[in-house]
């Protein structure tokens, strides 16, 4: 996404954090705080797919959900092709939700079990009264088609679905109203290895068809890896590495990245080796650490890791990390 | 080879019973054989039979549907298919031991951690309390829990899943079992703690001897545990061999398939289209007379269609279910 | 019993196929039972002018305390009315105040429960005021309700339906607090649904199948509880035939003519039972999980 154009960025989020306060106790009157996602800024481009990773309670599915405003942001801002949304209300959000949609990771919960295919895939454009009865009709036949169902399967009901198609569902409903950003929150995680294959290229094909920008969220590498053009790697709420996907799986600069692509699994019995692999837990994003937040569990950690926070620091055009030890 | 495998099934068929007409069969044909300090995995899809497998030679097929309907397990000159559950109770935990994906759901919530595993020693080896405590403490250290003497104490919600994981394992090995039987041990966990996992269960395999069959999904998990690997599709095993052998030379088509519908990690120029499987694993009862994959694969013929194709030895100890496999150099009975 | 049932639904036309009625029996033979055990009570009570070969409320002192025989199938109570009858016309009340009651427990039970699930500042004052209603004793409130109007069946009605309430309102709102969490809402939400779709497409739906099934329960405690509370002498006006009241006036004779308690009775278990029947095989029914696993 080199070439600049003048119109803003798909997606621009500036600062966002959330943070959640978790009740205190009897007898202290301090309250924890849950930093979810925490101060984290990055833009999407036109037609761009930024993936994210981390793992689990990193923030990743809380960050989604923060820009869809399914969640309310506690500070920073969020704009959606140059609009700023973040202080838009439920009811001033509903116009924006035609250009921001959203798959979600588990294709049984996130279809309405008592409603017939057609009407989920159909639910948005009815949403936004999209053409007469006949046109919508007409409109749901075609995503059906596009996503690779038959057009005749409107009438069944989700669990009449395989895993692979429930998703191609998901798809279809997030398509319906032309969107230009659609955030994938872990779309292929629960799919079998050959039906994510088929997630996966649909996914591509239609970002080459409409230009639509992905967040694609996702805790496997390699998933991320295939689909992305620029890849973000979060920790405990916080964005540690965003480089373009060559740039961060040639050169990892952060020991948290450097560790996850040494945590991937290989491809053939020869490559074995022994692993770096990283000592402890993963923390908990309740008063997590001051300082860099994976200084406990970074081999490479020296005092000013435990003190100062690393601000996200460009090294070059394309890439950027959060580490006092890069320079 | 040894002449005498550690366990051995033999033609294993598990069925269901159906409400309405005859029992289903989930798995069909089962053979294979597993050596001492050896690791086998077997991988699939859902579906595919592998947990079921792994169930019946515990004998913890869901009751009362689920049955082993033919064939023979052997485990230290015991059929496990016909063997009594007093038997059972006796095998399980000192011969063969399981842990399962979602170690918190096998886990007592209301016991400590230390005490479910000390359970364990004083059930199957009749110790007094504080030989079973310092068992179950050896245990932990063994399985590098940090702090082991504190987390003796903790109750399973107080820990990760990573270290639920390393307990469920701790649990499984107190009795020193011949067989460690892991039902996808890392699927619900995260890639780095999945790492030390598998690096755990290495480390323990090499130290303790104990074979170990792993099930799982993924094949970067094979290619780094596996000795041997038998690929189940819809029930049945369609291709069987050592590591090397299967990752060099797939044969079957589905297992050709499921390799190139893997996002490659290493692979060059990404952004290309993966390699899909056109269609869905077939349901139970709509599995016909003839290879199973046939519907969804891209070299079928009417032969396929028409009549099962059997496991067939190529080279090697490498085995493939196919019409289509080239020509074996021997046949194998 | 599988004859007799089939005739009797088919003639109902509650069901399309025989087929269809087979796997139901196998399934839910309980329920099935319980159905037609209903069923027929109501036919009965509804024909009750035409099917009672007596007036209910007609006394006959020559054929006093008559044993249960050919002209009088349940016998006579102290006044020599006719038991069979009465007990018919019995259950029209039972089955009014049954009905009414489950009706209007669940309709404002359901507007309570999905205000308070769904908004927050809602919840706390109208679930501290149903745990205030769940406190007040049935009996206590029908004996202060009597006292403060003229005994009838709508007082009656009313004094049972008040304590049922935030029963409803509980489950509806434990309901509404789950659905909201599901993905699918989210889902909704971010494909623009607005409130009132996302209340009727969404949310309702899924507290309907419950909703019917505890409906069913309570029109069961219902029907006992106007009988506690006729018996008792504080339900229904006591010149009504309802079953409590024919139990209460039969209790005083109980040695010497026990029919006048036992029919009745037999009649007010059947009910009970067999609407408990029915909603136990409705709660599994209506859950779309279960079917498609048995499928």
């Amino acid at each position: 996404m080199s070439n600049q154009v003048a119109t803003p960025p798909a997606l621009d989020v500036v600062n966002l954090s959330k943070h959640y306060e978790l009740a205190g106790s009897w007898f202290s009157n301090k309250q924890a705080l849950v930093y979810a996602v925490d101060d984290v800024s990055f833009t999407l481009g036109r037609g761009e797919t930024l993936g994210l990773v981390g793992e689990s309670g990193c923030g990743k599915s809380t960050l989604g959900r923060t820009i869809l405003r399914l969640v309310e942001p506690t500070s920073g801002t969020i704009r959606l092709e140059g609009e700023d949304i973040t202080a838009l209300s439920a009811q001033e959000m509903i116009a924006r939700r035609q250009r921001l949609q959203v798959i979600f990771q588990d294709p049984y919960s996130s279809l309405n079990p008592r409603m017939r295919a057609g009407e989920i895939v159909g639910e948005p454009l009815t949403n936004f009264n999209r053409g007469t009865a006949a046109e919508q009709d007409e409109r749901i036949a075609f995503l059906f088609k596009r996503v690779g169902l038959r057009p005749d399967q409107r009438q069944n009901f989700p669990h009449e679905f395989s895993g692979g198609q429930r998703q191609r569902l998901g798809i279809a409903r997030a398509l319906a109203l032309g969107p230009s950003v659609i955030i994938g929150d872990e779309p292929v995680s629960a799919l079998d290895v050959s039906v994510q294959a088929q997630v996966i290229n649909l996914m591509m094909d239609l970002q080459d068809d409409y230009a639509i920008s992905y967040l694609f969220i996702a805790h496997d590498l390699s998933v991320v890896r295939h689909i992305s053009h620029r890849i973000a790697v979060m920790y405990l709420g916080q964005i540690v590495e965003l480089a373009t996907r060559q740039e961060l799986f040639e050169r990892p600069q952060h020991p948290y990245t450097q560790a996850l692509l040494a945590a991937v699994p290989i491809s053939h019995p020869r490559d074995r080796r022994k692993r770096i692999t990283l000592k402890g837990d993963v923390e908990s994003p309740i008063n997590p650490p001051a300082g860099c937040r994976f200084h406990n569990r970074c081999p490479h950690a020296v005092a000013v890791c435990s003190q100062e926070r690393p601000p996200l620091r460009p090294l070059s055009q394309d890439h950027a990390v959060a580490c006092h030890l890069v320079v | 080879m040894t002449d005498n495998p550690l366990l051995s099934v033999d033609g294993l068929t598990v069925a269901f019973s159906s409400p309405d007409g005859p029992p289903v069969a989930a798995v069909q044909e089962l053979s294979f054989s597993l050596n001492a300090g050896e690791t086998l995995c077997i991988v699939g899809e859902s579906g595919c039979g592998k947990s079921l497998t792994a169930l019946s030679l515990m004998r913890l097929l869901p009751r009362p549907h689920g049955m082993i309907g033919a064939g023979r397990i052997m485990l230290e000159g015991r059929d496990i298919a016909t063997a009594s559950e007093a038997d059972m109770r006796m095998l399980r935990g000192r011969a063969i031991s399981m842990i399962f994906q979602e170690p918190m759901t096998s886990l007592n919530p209301v016991l400590t951690i230390g005490s479910q595993i000390s359970e364990m020693v004083k059930v199957h080896e009749g110790l007094d309390e504080t030989a079973c405590r310092q068992r179950a403490l050896d245990m932990l250290k063994l399985v590098r829990i940090p702090e082991p003497e504190r987390r003796m104490d903790d109750y399973p919600h107080q820990l990760s899943g990573g270290m639920r994981q390393r307990v469920m394992i701790a649990m499984a090995l107190v009795c020193d079992p011949k067989i460690l039987l892991a039902d996808e041990p890392t699927t619900a966990l995260d890639v780095t703690i999945e790492a030390q996992i598998l690096e755990l269960i290495q480390d323990l395999k090499q130290r303790t001897g104990t074979a170990v069959i792993l099930i799982t999904h993924d094949f970067g998990v094979v290619a780094e545990m596996a000795d041997r690997v038998l690929v189940m599709y819809a029930g049945r095993q369609i291709e069987q061999g050592t590591a090397l052998e299967l990752f060099d030379a797939p044969t079957h088509p589905y297992t050709q398939a499921l390799m190139a519908a893997m996002p490659r990690f290493n692979a060059e120029g990404a952004q290309t289209r993966l390699k899909e499987i056109a269609g869905i694993v077939p349901a139970l009862h709509e599995r016909g007379q003839g290879c199973c994959f046939a519907p969804r694969c891209e070299k079928a013929t009417r032969h396929c269609f028409d009549s099962m194709p059997p496991l067939r030895l190529m080279a090697g100890e490498h085995s493939v279910a196919c019409w289509h496999a080239g020509s074996p150099q021997e046949r194998h009975p | 019993m599988t004859q007799s049932l089939q005739q009797g639904l088919s003639h109902s036309g509650l069901s399309a196929t025989r087929a269809g009625l087979r796997r139901l029996w196998r399934r839910y033979p309980l329920s099935l039972i319980g159905g037609f055990v209903l069923i027929s009570l109501t036919v009965l009570s509804v024909l009750a002018p035409w099917l009672a070969p007596f007036d209910p409320f007609e006394m006959n002192v020559v054929d006093r305390l008559r044993e249960p025989g050919e002209e009088y199938f349940f016998g006579t109570d102290a006044y020599g009315r006719d038991l069979f009858s009465r007990t018919l016309y019995g259950g029209r009340i039972s089955l009014l105040i049954g009905l009414s009651v489950a009706g209007l427990s669940t309709l404002i039970g359901l507007l309570i429960g999905i205000l308070a699930g769904y908004s927050r500042s809602a919840d706390a004052v109208l679930m501290r005021i149903m745990d205030g209603l769940m406190a007040i004793p049935g009996i206590l409130l029908a004996i202060a309700l009597m006292s403060l109007a003229r005994p009838g069946i709508g007082v009656v009605v009313v004094a049972i339906t008040i304590p049922e309430i935030p029963r409803v309102v509980r489950l509806v709102r434990a309901v509404v607090l789950s659905v909201r969490e599901q993905v699918y809402i989210q889902a909704a939400i971010a494909t623009g649904t607005r409130l009132p779709r996302l209340m009727l497409k969404h949310i309702l739906p899924n507290t309907l199948a419950p909703l019917i099934v505890q409906a069913t329960y309570i029109a069961a405690s219902a029907v006992l509880i106007e009988s506690y509370l006729s018996f008792l002498g504080v339900g229904t006006p006591p010149e009504v035939p309802s079953w409590g009241n024919i139990i209460a006036e039969g209790r005083l004779y109980v040695q010497i003519a026990p029919w006048n308690i036992v029919c009745p009775s037999v009649f007010l278990a059947l009910m009970v039972l067999s609407i408990n029947m029915l909603g136990d095989g409705l709660r599994d029914m209506l859950d779309p999980r279960l079917q498609t696993r048995v499928r």
